[in-house]
């Protein structure tokens, strides 16, 4: 009887069994083309994903390609360490050489070329201000070292807040406007890509909150906004190490939930414009203002020197002003004592129960890991060494390099200028005659009746007053003409920026003489050299010139209209009728 | 003629549609939808805590117009001010209407009206497959009017709670939620547990370990185990509160039983001062001295004497008894064990 009924019992089991798949078997068509769609998005969020690692295997995290030249986009921490050079894999199974370009230990974002391929697959760029919560994303990347050909590990969940601040722990780094997710992230996903249901990347995975139970994900991983790291793309392709902003103010909220100016530096843009202790503020880059947070928030994913509107209220009555951003950091804090970038310091005290501290790249690879014989290789690949030049305060200077004299290129073109005694002569939109002399000694100014004169060796002054420096300007534009890498103590490509804050966007370079700086501007659609603002002391304000015509004379190519701004207001317009050159007499 | 019964039809369904949509209303469309109807109903709350891993910040909800709101019975609660931040930033001060512990359950009153809220007339039940959504105020990721956090996840199970915080096992023993998302995590108890569609399921329990695994439990209260409680405390026909509540635990040892005599319990709360330390006691070997405060007694806030006694209750022989005391502004740990057999009253 027993045996018999055992028998029956496995048979009614396999009835039983056939009859629910044969339910389950009617699934929803919708259901089934939804996970078709994911499967496919899946696929091809996967092939821009990558892997990091030092030459060793070791270290490492992720990081996704965002052009098909090999550009990628990664955590400040997971290359930190590693060297120059490093190795990324793909899914396609293969290991590519990547050299370093540039680094933002404040955003904890860090741009590397991939080498050997003009034709990578790279990632749709999404817009993360879209971002809702509850909307569907994918994390994919490389946790834990899962994959041993690549294949990227994804998983999946809905935005669980939007605009999150993520306050610096214990070092530079600083989450702000942050995207939290449900979708697991751990160790190793650092620096991989965050995308959303249609396959586009939204963010830059980077942080979690781990608390009391160990290194892995308990629910709540952060992103760093692709907009944020949009923005510093091209500060990132410079080279350098980037540095994010302040306004010169702090902020705090009051009990009515307003928020106002705490603290203002005297010598802030802000401060110039007007912008006091007590004032509140309504709108920072456009967005509304109702809490401190959402003001850091702003604050953190703008690079600094760019222009921001800001609208304040006192006394019930509204001020909009267009603001300047300031470095948040010195020199000397973004580069350690012994700069070589980018073996940066490691932050100290950072242990693995640190609540919501940033993770720390996922541990070494075991001896005989199936992937160690990869890696086998010699610090620095002969045949790109090149393509890394170290120098204080970058993290690769020849990207610098290369794209200084990219941009410059448009000013070389205008022609040979001789380092003489030049002379500018013209009528202003006033009809007043005037006429520059420069040389190397002096520079003066005749306009009409009035003479305007300034010793090159002394300190620069607001001449003609209230231009901001047009003499110190027209001097820098000489030098710029001449030589600037001679001429200028410090000359560099900076990024890019929206022109006085809601211009087109230009590419930026930066030249110091003494303490006077100008920042010359390249419109990025066309390369068109369009003009440059001159500070004659670091925080006054700048004397404005931009260039409305140009004119062929002889072999060169000079202004034949320049506006001459200060304040944003115009303060007059100058045609030039002749440009003529003395040579230096020995 | 023949498009009768078709027209017939959809005036049914949409009557229908009505009906429902007025009996149980049909929140959201999308999960976006879903979220922007909960989020206002959700608060944000400030209060005890902020020392040794004790979160000062928790989760609740919003069941009335005019501001009764449920969170969960917790440490948080423990401070002359609880604060409670709205959805839209607003901050108001919180009474304790009541509290029912073995429900794991307190009501608490803002003054406000005109309030966003869960009915819970209209709170439902889900079994095991169903796919949830829960909100929270999880790591206080959220200030101010900044949106508290959500999350995603599917009813694994449907069983009796048996769970230990610490060393002591919990009161409530009735039916969870157990949740596939790691919905337990600081700060995060008192926040809700909803359908996809927004309809209210439970509330987000404390951080608790199960009974057998000692892993953390990703749990939710069913919204049903505490309706009733709830409608008391809110109408006042609730007699229990938070005075009466050191009758029903148990009364295993005294201070006494470890050397410490407390200064005279005079005041509702009398600050927990060691007054004397007995010869050859336990508390004198391991350094105990008169005039130490006790703040803390394995992991609890101790705010008063009887604070310290209720704790003392609840061990068991031969338990650990961590003690925590503040001495000449600094914080001192010392680590007593009870007694092996309970003291002859």
């Amino acid at each position: 009887m027993r045996r018999r009924f055992n028998l029956i019992a496995p048979l009614l089991c396999l009835l039983l069994t056939v009859c629910v798949v044969d339910a389950a078997i009617a699934v929803d068509a919708l259901v089934l083309e939804a996970e078709q769609q994911r499967v496919a998005t899946i696929e091809r969020i996967s092939a821009p994903t990558i892997a990091i690692f030092n030459d060793e295997g070791n270290n490492g995290g992720s990081g996704v390609l965002i052009r098909p030249n090999g550009l990628a986009v990664t955590n400040f921490h997971v290359v930190e360490g590693l060297g120059p050079f490093m190795k990324c894999g793909l899914n396609d199974g293969n290991v590519y050489e990547a050299v370093i370009i540039g680094i933002d230990p404040t955003g904890d974002v860090a741009l590397v070329q991939l080498l050997g391929r003009d034709d990578f697959p790279a990632a749709e760029v999404g817009d993360s201000d879209a971002v809702r919560m509850g909307d569907w994303v994918y994390v994919v990347g490389n946790p834990f070292l899962l994959a041993t050909d690549f294949t990227p590990t994804v998983t999946y969940g809905i935005v669980s807040g939007t605009h999150r601040y993520q306050y610096p722990a214990k070092t530079l780094l600083e989450y702000t406007d942050c995207i939290q997710v449900d979708a697991s992230i751990n160790p190793g996903n650092s620096g991989g890509p965050l995308f959303n249901a249609d396959g586009q990347l939204i963010g830059i995975n980077g942080r979690a909150s781990f608390e009391k139970r160990g290194r892995v994900n308990i629910g709540a991983g952060y992103a760093i906004s692709i907009n944020q790291v949009m923005h510093f793309l091209d500060h990132l392709h410079s080279g350098r190490i980037v540095d994010h902003a302040t306004l010169g103010a702090t902020v705090t909220s009051e009990s009515d939930g307003s928020v106002t100016v705490d603290q203002i530096l005297p010598q802030s843009e802000a401060y110039r414009r007007g912008l006091r202790r007590g004032d509140e503020i309504v709108s920072f880059a456009g967005r509304p203002i109702g809490s401190v947070n959402q003001f850091k928030n702003i604050l953190g994913i703008f690079p600094d020197g760019w222009k921001r509107p800001l609208v304040y209220r006192r006394d019930g009555e509204k001020h909009e002003i267009m603001v300047r951003l300031r470095p948040l950091h010195s020199r000397s804090e973004l580069v350690p004592a012994k700069p070589k970038m980018p073996h940066f310091h490691k932050p100290e005290g950072d242990s693995p129960d640190d609540e919501e501290s940033p993770e720390r790249p996922m541990p070494d690879i075991p001896p005989g890991h199936p992937l160690a014989h990869l890696f086998k290789q010699t610090r620095i690949p002969e045949e790109y060494a090149e393509l890394y030049e170290e120098r204080e305060g970058f993290a690769n200077y020849r990207f610098n390099r290369v794209a200084r004299e990219r941009i410059y290129d448009e000013i070389d073109r205008l022609g040979e200028f001789p380092a003489g005694s030049w002379k500018v002569a013209g009528v202003t939109s006033e009809n007043v005659p005037f006429q520059f002399q420069l040389n190397d000694e002096v520079i003066a100014l005749t306009m009409g009746q009035e003479s305007f004169l300034q010793n090159v060796g002394e300190a620069f002054r607001d001449e003609p007053p209230v231009s901001g420096g047009l003499l110190a300007a027209m001097h820098h534009f000489r030098l710029m003409l001449i030589d600037p890498e001679e001429r200028f103590t410090e000359f560099y490509y900076v990024g890019s920026e929206p022109l006085d804050g809601d211009g087109e966007k230009v590419d930026v370079l930066i030249a110091t003489r003494g303490s006077t700086t100008s920042r010359w501007y390249f419109r990025q659609s066309d390369s068109t050299f369009i003009g440059y603002d001159t500070e004659i002391e670091p925080d006054t304000d700048a004397c404005e010139v931009r260039i409305v015509e140009w004119q062929a004379i002889e072999s060169l190519t000079f202004p034949a209209v320049i506006s001459v701004r200060h304040l944003g207001e115009q303060v007059g317009e100058m045609t030039i009728e002749s440009f003529s050159v003395k040579e230096a007499t020995p | 003629m023949t498009n009768r019964p078709i027209l017939m039809l959809r005036t049914v369904g949409l009557l229908i549609l009505l009906a429902s949509g007025v009996c149980r209303p049909l929140f959201a469309q999308s999960t976006r939808e879903t979220i922007d109807v909960v989020l206002p109903r959700v608060v944000k709350i400030f209060g005890a805590g902020g020392v040794a891993n004790l979160e000062a910040y928790g989760s609740g909800f919003l069941i009335s117009s005019d501001g009764h709101l449920v969170t969960v019975w917790s440490h948080v609660l423990d401070a002359d001010v609880v604060t409670v931040v709205l959805d839209d930033g607003r901050r108001f001060e919180a009474e304790l209407l009541g509290a029912e512990p073995t429900l794991e359950l307190a009501v608490l009153k803002i003054d406000a009206e005109g309030l966003p809220h869960f009915d819970l007339s209209q709170a439902t039940e889900a079994g095991p497959g169903s796919r949830v959504l829960a909100f929270s105020n999880v790591f206080q990721v959220a200030v101010g009017d900044e949106p508290v956090s959500v999350l995603h996840g599917v009813i694994a199970a449907t069983e009796p709670l048996s769970a230990r915080s610490g060393r002591y096992d919990v009161s409530y023993d009735g039916p969870v939620y157990v949740v596939d998302a790691v919905t337990n995590n600081s700060g995060a108890a008192g926040g809700v547990l909803t359908t996809r569609d927004g309809l209210l399921l439970g509330m987000i329990g404390r951080q608790l370990n199960d009974s057998e695994s000692n892993t953390r439990l990703n749990y939710s209260i069913p919204i049903m185990e505490l309706t009733s409680t709830i409608r008391q405390i809110q109408t006042g026909d609730f007699s229990r509160n938070r005075d009466d509540l050191s009758s029903e635990v148990a009364n295993n040892f005294d201070a006494i039983d470890f050397g410490i005599v407390l200064v005279p319990d005079v005041v509702e709360r009398t600050p927990a001062y060691i007054d004397v330390v007995l010869d050859d006691s336990q508390a004198e070997s391991e350094g105990l001295l008169p005039d130490d405060l006790i703040v803390f007694a394995n992991n609890r806030l101790v705010h008063s004497c009887q604070a310290f006694e209720a704790e003392l209750g609840q061990l068991q022989p031969a338990d650990d008894l961590t003690v925590v005391v503040r001495r000449d502004g600094a914080l001192v740990t010392v680590t007593l064990t009870a007694p092996r057999t309970l003291p002859q009253r």
